[in-house]
């Protein structure tokens, strides 16, 4: 059994939330992108504060089992899984397709319940769905009879409309869709109904953002532009991020750690740590030591899987998506 | 610091209007035309009495239009089919959210439902008369019957099919049940709602035509069988036929006006004319 190992950087060590100010977005510095240094360029560092409160998610020894089908045996999806996220981390769940990561992110949002063991947020157990913790689905869950600034509003029907009016454009501006207020879905592409997805989840004020492979059905550079914008948002908002995806590169690019779940019946293989500074450097040393040490947590390795000579593992930002 | 744009906000698709090009109108002119010319050179090979060219039927509307009956009979007919079909839709729409979302209600009605509805509005025809006698109500009668059941069985199978991941996002932001009926699974199956209100619509202008051969002594089904029986007027009757046809072609295409509105559009593809 792995347990999280809340320990020296201490993720999470944040100060209080700030409250929403207009013009902090003006405020930032700006974000780019760079791809021939392999670079993504970001905020520095929040300053981090040591802080005394119980995680904000806690997995607790959490079994699920699936009814066979005709009766048949019980299928087990996932096995022990412990995980602790501090409040403001930002954690990635990675493992191959199929693994269960979407049902371990279901049981802790509260749409599924675990066969054993208990979620708690806060210290306090989770029996449902809540909008203090907001999920982004997989499959795009944007109302396509609502336009952007309508659905951004979604989750804040008991504010004025005035102060509900200023929350919308403060999170169109942020999450760039300024100018598609009145836009609806099928007017939008892929990437612009993920920042209708993100802002609508942000303007609810939720503390916790749990992110179901959100930009798995997007193309690669598009998929990039807005891993670094949810970095930029993150470091504004203070949110604790729960973030599923199969792809390695993308959890080490975005999270301040990494859980591994292998093949079903899942348990978590690792827990690492991503210490790399932000913005971060995707062909640093480390970051290629990291990859390599999830991808043995898998037994899986890069070295001699193109041509036998380590191209693979040069590959920098090149995407690395076990299973399909 | 300027805004944020990022690099893939760009609007997927829109609308061609290339479509509409002036084939859309000569095609089927031609058609319709060379349609008139067939009829007009049968009737004069047959030489038939009886059966009136084009131009016979024109002049058989200007008469209907002189005596006033054309306007007294699309009115008398188009006033059933607004009382019918409104009655439908208000009975018809809440049953039918009542189906698509409740198991219990859904295995006790439907049954029943699927009992009734194969049975033609047409047979109801006696049981209306002996019910309402020969007044507006039986006409009323049978347009409801027969535009209740498409009306109720497409809102049931709606709100089966409202996407489960909206009812979960939903569900996420703590909507209560009514809040959840109301923002979202009505606006959902709102689309697939209106489809079922273009057919009951569709088969309501069907059977107010029937009706009235039988029940009344009004509108555009009297016209027809009146004009038959009362001295082989078929100009007539087929000026009738023409005008049901007209009218019954601009309410769906008034129906379809409301597909256009934007928090319905999502659901029809972007053919449609």
């Amino acid at each position: 059994m792995i347990d999280a190992p809340a320990k020296s950087r201490g993720a999470g060590f944040y100060p209080a939330r700030n409250p929403m100010k207009p013009g902090l977005v003006e405020n930032l510095p700006h974000v780019r992108l760079d791809f021939g240094r392999n670079m993504i360029e970001q905020p520095a560092s929040p300053v981090r504060t040591p802080r005394s409160e119980p995680p904000a998610v806690q997995v607790r020894d959490v079994w699920m089992l699936f009814p066979g089908r005709h009766g048949g045996r019980d299928i087990p999806v996932l096995e022990r899984i412990n995980v602790e996220v501090q409040s403001g981390e930002f954690v990635c769940i990675v493992g191959p397709s199929g693994c269960g990561k979407t049902t371990l992110l279901n049981i802790i949002a509260g749409f599924l319940k675990a066969s054993r063991g208990e979620v708690l947020v806060e210290g306090q157990p989770v029996h449902g769905p809540d909008p203090r913790r907001i999920v982004i689905f997989q499959e795009g869950s944007v109302f396509p009879w609502l336009n952007v600034r309508t659905n951004v509003g979604f989750g804040l029907s008991d504010k004025s409309a005035a102060e509900r009016e200023q929350i919308v454009q403060h999170y169109i501006h942020m999450v760039g869709l300024t100018g598609f207020e009145s836009a609806y879905l099928r007017q939008l592409s892929g990437g612009m109904r993920q920042r209708v997805e993100i802002a609508r989840a942000l303007a609810a004020n939720p503390e916790v953002l749990y992110m179901d492979e959100p930009f798995g059905a997007l193309d690669y550079f598009t998929r990039f532009k807005m891993r670094a914008d949810l970095i930029r948002i993150w470091q504004q908002e203070r949110k604790t991020i729960l973030f599923v995806t199969h792809d390695i590169d993308e959890a080490i690019q975005l999270a301040d750690r990494v859980v591994v779940l292998g093949q079903r019946p899942s348990t978590i293989q690792l827990i690492s740590p991503v210490e790399l500074p932000r913005p971060r450097d995707l062909n640093s040393p480390m970051y290629l030591e990291i990859r390599d040490r999830i991808l043995d947590a898998l037994g899986m390795s890069l070295r001699g899987v193109v041509g036998g000579n380590g191209i693979g593992r040069s590959a920098g930002v090149g995407d690395v998506n076990i299973g399909s | 610091m300027k805004p944020i744009v990022p690099d893939d906000v760009e609007p997927s698709s829109s609308e061609s209007s290339a479509r509409f090009s002036y084939s859309a109108i000569e095609l089927p002119s031609l058609v319709a035309t060379a349609f008139l010319l067939v009829w007009d050179i049968a009737v004069r090979f047959s030489g038939s009495d009886l059966f009136p060219k084009p131009i016979e039927v024109l002049w058989g509307l200007v008469e209907l239009a002189r005596k006033g009956l054309l306007v007294k009979y699309v009115v008398a007919s188009l006033f059933r089919v607004t009382w019918g079909f409104t009655l439908a839709v208000v009975v018809g729409i809440p049953f039918g959210l009542l189906l698509g979302s409740n198991r219990l209600a859904q295995t006790a009605f439907n049954p029943l439902i699927q009992g009734f509805r194969p049975i033609s509005p047409i047979a109801w025809i006696p049981v209306a008369i002996l019910w309402f006698g020969v007044s507006d109500a039986a006409p009323v009668f049978l347009i409801f019957l027969a535009s209740v059941f498409p009306i109720t069985v497409s809102t049931a199978a709606a709100v089966k099919s409202v996407q489960s991941v909206y009812l979960r996002a939903a569900d996420n932001f703590g909507l209560t049940r009514m809040q959840l009926f109301r923002r979202v699974i009505f606006p959902a199956s709102l689309p697939q709602i209106i489809t079922g209100l273009r057919i009951g619509l569709g088969i309501a202008w069907l059977v107010v035509v029937a009706a009235e051969m039988i029940a009344v002594n009004s509108g555009l089904g009297y016209l027809i069988i009146d004009a038959r029986n009362a001295g082989k007027r078929y100009d007539l009757v087929v000026a009738g036929m023409v005008l049901i046809g007209v009218i019954g072609w601009v309410l769906d295409v008034l129906m379809r006006q409301i597909e256009r509105f934007p928090s319905v559009k999502w659901a029809y593809g972007t053919t449609h004319d």
